[in-house]
């Protein structure tokens, strides 16, 4: 045997009922990581393969959503936008807000149909995990979008904490992960759940600054508010790119929220992902 | 566990919960109502019966060792547990209880063209179905150009693979397949696809494997196959294993117990009613001239009935109709037979006969069958009607005509039917 099959051999493989230790969950994503890299890369080559329009949806859609709430929120309701042009402050917000409903939902669909789980094994945590990466491109296409806009429309720069973005771009990436698992677990034994998801993403959006500045929301409740880790993730976007004041004490609280909500999450998934095979 | 043991099997069980579907929720909505329902008992103070849930155990108790380098044969009639074995070997799903200890890297191949996506080319699903069956990118570059010529669509690699023929799609999933090299290998029937002679490259595949020292466990229903490639067998029935020896003799116990099965092929009226001065006394299954309680699915399924009038009564047979309705295991009617279809075969006015009816072949999709008579003049006199009187099985195909396995989830009737295309895809004649 040699080193590159050495990686991939498991020496000793024991079958048993019952759930296993988070490490070895762990140790076995790692060591399928470049199935992940394969699924991403299918995925991601399956999307833009054929559409013309492949690129230009990802921009697409946040575009238009801008232009709509320019016109709803930000001239006819007079909505505040941190005294950011409303277009770039919606913007901002859009794009990874877009990501996350994109990923989310590729995520809860991404077991059901999925004829691989019942004919070989992998780590079933793959199936979500490659959902919630492969939109990162549309992410990279409309970020692109917002330079352009920025810099080409507004003639301003974004501010030196744009070096930043990455964080938050983890915590939108690792917040729809948590929530996918959920999603994809319960759709697996619940069909419904898909009809369930376009209505938790439509209130989900409205408790997430989008339309709004967050210092819209009293003082005291922010603290309350920041338990939506979207909300640390939209406005450590518009902190990054717009150089509005830094969500701080909410981006504690969306830490440790998601935190939980991902532990939960793998949990609760660790506990079904046995059964998959059985209900698909 | 020694160290030249590749596979230790300890009371190993997988049970199903069935009926799933219907009896526990499969929706959000119907497990609220269920709910609610529960809440409503225990309100009203009858407590109990939670609704009924069946389980079974597919696979129970199952216990055996493999030492390093053996092909073993796993056979066993449908329903023996042999796929769920090797779907809980290769951790497609969890056992119920029991553990199984496998050292040295696995390699499953429960069906091939896992994963393989129509948009790809060749190229590109060779890498992706590689990467699912466990190699690593640098395996698989590495076993590239022995893939595709294995293949054989070497000049095809960079076209999407929905352009390929049904042939070449399978060959290459092969390819990816065969040239996995695990320790341990699992292979479940998958083996039974393509063309014979392509069939045959994959056995000689298989046989080099195993002389390269590997160990591999085999389930077919090809059991000259598991002769030839086997050592040991492993024999199962209703999810036990009854039998772990040497190919030939495990062999020569499961022919003996398919032709021994109580209730295949015998006829035992579960219910009968009529006036009854003429009955059907007897049915039985032809294959080969002989009575039989299996045929496959692309055979002709050649049925016989047993018509007497009952002693002392004048023959009134004359214009009498015998019906078989051929039903599914669940009872529900799929298929209706009278002897007056298309002019048929008249009743013989006294005495007794075997009256035959042959149904040209493909018929019904692997599984098992019941079978009803009915003998009197429809929606007028009930001579006599028996139910669930005859059990019969349907084994895969001798001949199989397309490369998967055929089973309920697609229907249960078999048509062979002849595809052509009539009008070519606009884009590629205009290349």
């Amino acid at each position: 045997m040699n080193a590159a099959e050495a990686h991939a051999s498991a020496p000793t493989t024991v079958v048993e009922a019952g759930r296993r230790p988070f490490v070895t969950l762990a140790r076995e994503f790692w060591a399928y990581r470049e199935l992940l890299y394969f699924l991403v890369w299918r995925d991601a080559k399956v999307r833009y393969k054929q559409t013309v329009l492949g690129a230009a949806w990802a921009v697409l859609q946040p575009f238009m959503t801008m232009v709509v709430f320019t016109i709803v929120f930000g001239r006819l309701a007079g909505v505040p936008s941190d005294g950011q042009p409303y277009a770039l402050f919606s913007f901002a917000a859009l794009v990874p807000w877009t990501y996350f409903a994109q990923g989310l939902g590729n995520a809860a669909a991404s077991l059901v149909g999925n004829r691989m789980i019942t004919r070989v094994y992998f780590p079933r945590l793959l199936v979500p995990a490659a959902s919630i990466l492969t939109p990162l491109i549309d992410l990279a296409i409309a970020l692109a979008m917002m330079f352009v806009i920025q810099m080409g429309w507004y003639r301003s720069l974004p501010p030196v904490t744009v070096v930043v973005l990455p964080v938050f771009i983890v915590l939108a990436a690792v917040t729809a992960f948590a929530a996918g698992l959920w999603f994809a677990a319960l759709n697996v034994k619940f069909r419904d759940v898909r009809y369930v998801l376009p209505f938790a993403l439509q209130f989900w959006m409205f408790a997430t600054p989008i339309a709004y500045p967050a210092s819209l929301v009293p003082e005291r409740w922010r603290p309350l508010y920041g338990l939506n880790p979207m909300v640390t993730v939209v406005e450590g976007f518009r902190w990054c790119l717009l150089g509005t004041p830094a969500p701080v004490l909410m981006a504690w609280v969306s830490c440790a929220s998601v935190a939980v909500a991902l532990w939960l999450g793998l949990a609760y998934f660790r506990r079904v992902e046995g059964t998959f095979a059985d209900v698909l | 566990m020694s160290s030249d043991t590749a596979l230790s099997v300890q009371g190993l069980g997988k049970q199903y919960q069935i009926g799933v579907r219907t009896q526990q929720a499969g929706t959000l909505r119907e497990r609220i109502a269920m709910g609610a329902a529960a809440i409503g008992r225990r309100l009203s103070g009858r407590e109990g019966a939670e609704g009924p849930t069946e389980s079974l155990w597919a696979l129970k108790d199952v216990s055996f060792d493999v030492p390093r380098g053996e092909v073993v044969g796993v056979i066993g009639g449908n329903g023996a547990g042999k796929s769920t074995l090797l779907k809980v070997l290769s951790r497609i799903t969890q056992p119920t209880e029991g553990r199984a200890v496998i050292s040295g890297r696995v390699g499953a191949l429960l069906e091939v063209s896992t994963g393989f996506h129509p948009e790809l080319t060749g190229r590109e699903n060779v890498f992706l179905n590689g990467a699912i069956l466990g190699m690593s990118k640098a395996e698989i570059v590495r076993k590239f150009d022995e893939i595709v010529e294995f293949s054989g669509v070497d000049r095809f690699i960079d076209t999407p693979v929905r352009f390929y023929s049904s042939g070449m799609y399978v060959r290459l999933a092969f390819a990816v397949a065969a040239h996995l090299e695990p320790e341990i290998l699992f292979v479940d029937e998958v083996l039974a696809v393509g063309d014979a002679q392509f069939q045959k490259k994959c056995l000689g595949k298989m046989s080099e494997v195993s002389r390269a020292g590997r160990t591999i466990l085999f389930v077919s229903h090809n059991l000259e196959a598991v002769q030839r490639l086997c050592s040991r067998g492993l024999l199962f029935e209703r999810g036990r294993l009854v039998e772990s020896g040497s190919i030939d003799d495990v062999i020569a116990r499961y022919r003996a117990a398919q032709s021994g099965d109580e209730l295949l092929g015998r006829f035992r009226p579960a219910s009968r009613r009529g006036l009854g001065y003429a009955r059907v006394e007897d049915v039985r299954l032809l294959v080969n001239g002989k009575a039989a309680g299996q045929v496959s699915c692309d055979a002709d399924l050649v049925i016989e009935c047993l018509v007497s009038t009952a002693p002392g009564q004048p023959g009134k047979l004359q214009g009498h109709t015998l019906e078989l309705t051929l039903c599914g295991d669940d009872g529900v009617p799929l298929c209706s037979l009278m002897n007056v279809d298309d002019g048929g075969a008249e009743l013989p006015s006294v005495g007794s006969c075997w009256m035959r009816v042959s149904v040209p072949g493909p018929t019904f999709v692997p599984g098992r069958y019941r079978l009803n008579t009915f003998l009197g003049i429809p929606n007028l006199l009930e001579t006599d009607s028996v139910f669930d009187g005859f059990d019969f099985e349907v084994l895969p195909p001798v001949h199989p005509w397309r490369p998967y396995e055929l089973t309920r989830a697609h229907g249960i009737v078999c048509r062979r039917a002849s595809w052509s295309v009539v009008e070519a895809p606009m884009p590629s004649v205009a290349r």
